[in-house]
């Protein structure tokens, strides 16, 4: 929706569909800390997956591969859940 | 086939209900709401409906639960009372804000405090401006035959509200009269197979049900809720119009009762216009032009059907059974808005408030002019 709708076309509700919605790059919302991972100490128990607000841990199928940092807010929950300290937030 | 039985309110609430047989009913029980609900549990217990209940631990539960199962494609009904109502009401916004068709009986009753278990309407009256439907029953029989109407109101696809059916706590809740039921198959071939509107929750096609609206959406989305609860006035009589060729009886949004060339009116909610009819025949035998004006649908307010039943009035007094401290009741404020520039005489009653009692003749005192503001309230002075 690139006009302001009036009341009448909007979808009843204002039920947004993926299609009407802006893509916003919400990384760029971070403060400063990203985090990174060492592969070498990851287990793959998924619980920074399982936990990430954003949905900003990426896998190839069911293995951790790292962050999508277009989506990272840097709110560091995945390195505190960590349980192997295999995520460390670092400064950009 | 006509099955009439001797139900109480709250029984033929939950024998619609069953005829309607909803996939799901989450929800809190609350005097008087009781009886709705633990008959309509013993029907499902029974194998008479297949309804999933759900047993939530409260009223903002309860209708938080119906949103979700509305908006995962489940035709969902719910009943609660007064404190209830009131737990719900936040709820009750998101409900009619998200266009969820969840129809809900409501066994009218005061808000505390102080605390009491009897009919009044503050409960309704609390969530006036929530965009639900709001109808209101006289009798037993009308609060069966609205619930079977509701969900086609509900459902509509120019409408997609919550609509409640109010039921005067106790007064018909409680009291067994005899009800006509229809036949069960009538009733599912009247209410149809639930039509899910058109995005749900649905995994497949994902949705942001409820988004957040900022000021630049904010007044669109709240035009559009209004929009559609003003277009359940026409789905309103087009489906009374149906229930009417069904059952013989029709409920539109108001009922005229002897208006015919009266001068006098009056003009109610609920279980008290059976005791104004009753005082109309009385007054109309000992040729007093008085009627009644009934009003069924409160939300929404039928303004203009108002104005022109009681065109021929010169005198209207409106019955509020809920206060406005502070201000002018619910009712009495709706009715000087319709009659408004007209040449009628406009007189606002409160009466009722906490169960208390209406006499014939304190309607007859009404009529005659000559009723206290406040109805019933020891130690107040009638007008004259």
């Amino acid at each position: 929706m690139d006009e302001l709708s009036t009341w009448e076309k909007l979808p009843v509700a204002g039920v947004v569909r993926p299609a009407d919605a802006p893509r916003s790059l919400t990384g760029g919302w971070r403060t400063g800390e990203k985090p990174t991972a060492d592969l070498s100490l990851c287990v793959n128990c998924l619980l920074c997956w399982l936990y990430c607000p954003d949905s900003a841990v990426t896998l190839a199928g069911e293995a951790f591969t790292g962050f999508d940092l277009d989506y990272c807010k840097g709110c560091g929950i995945c390195a505190d859940v960590c349980p192997v300290d295999a995520i460390a937030m670092v400064s950009e | 086939m006509n099955d009439v039985r001797l139900l109480t309110g709250g029984e033929a609430v939950a024998h619609a209900m069953r005829q309607v047989d909803p996939d799901v009913v989450p929800v809190y029980p609350i005097t008087p709401q009781t009886p709705i609900i633990q008959t309509f549990a013993k029907f499902v217990a029974d194998g008479r409906a297949h309804t999933e209940i759900v047993n939530v631990e409260s009223e903002h539960s309860a209708m938080s639960a119906a949103i979700g199962a509305a908006l995962a494609g489940g035709r969902t009904m719910t009943a609660t009372s007064s404190q209830g109502l009131a737990l719900m009401a936040e709820i009750v916004y998101i409900a009619a804000s998200m266009r969820a068709p969840i129809v809900m009986a409501l066994g009218n009753r005061a808000l505390s405090g102080p605390i009491n278990i009897h009919c009044d309407h503050s409960d309704s009256m609390l969530i006036r401006d929530s965009g639900v439907v709001q109808l209101f029953a006289e009798n037993a029989q009308e609060a069966y035959d609205l619930m079977v109407m509701a969900p086609r109101i509900a459902e509509d696809a120019r409408v997609l509200l919550p609509v409640l059916v109010c039921l005067d706590g106790f007064t018909i809740t409680h009291s067994a009269e005899p009800v006509s039921l229809l036949p069960d198959d009538d009733v599912a071939r009247f209410v149809g197979p639930y039509h899910v509107p058109n995005d749900v929750l649905d995994t497949t096609r994902p949705t942001t049900q409820g988004p957040f609206a900022m000021p630049d959406y904010y007044f669109e989305l709240r035009r559009q809720q209004a929009a559609a609860l003003e277009a359940a006035l026409d789905v309103l009589e087009e489906v009374a119009s149906d229930f009417g060729q069904q059952s013989g009886r029709r409920h539109g949004a108001l009922e005229s009762y002897k208006l015919d060339g009266a001068t006098r009116a009056i003009v109610a909610l609920g279980s008290t216009a059976g005791t104004v009819k009753d005082v109309v025949d009385e007054l109309r035998d000992e040729h007093e032009p008085v009627g009644l004006l009934k009003l069924v649908s409160f939300r929404p307010f039928p303004g203009r059907a108002v104005a022109a039943a009681l065109a021929s009035c010169a005198r209207v007094a409106v019955l509020d059974r809920a206060d406005s401290p502070g201000g002018t009741p619910p009712l009495h404020a709706e009715l000087a808005a319709a009659l408004y520039g007209g040449d009628v005489e406009l007189a606002g009653h409160v009466y009722g408030l906490g169960g208390r009692d209406l006499h014939p003749p304190d309607v007859r005192e009404v009529f005659a002019g000559t009723a206290a503001p406040h109805i019933g309230l020891r130690g107040e002075r009638c007008l004259v």
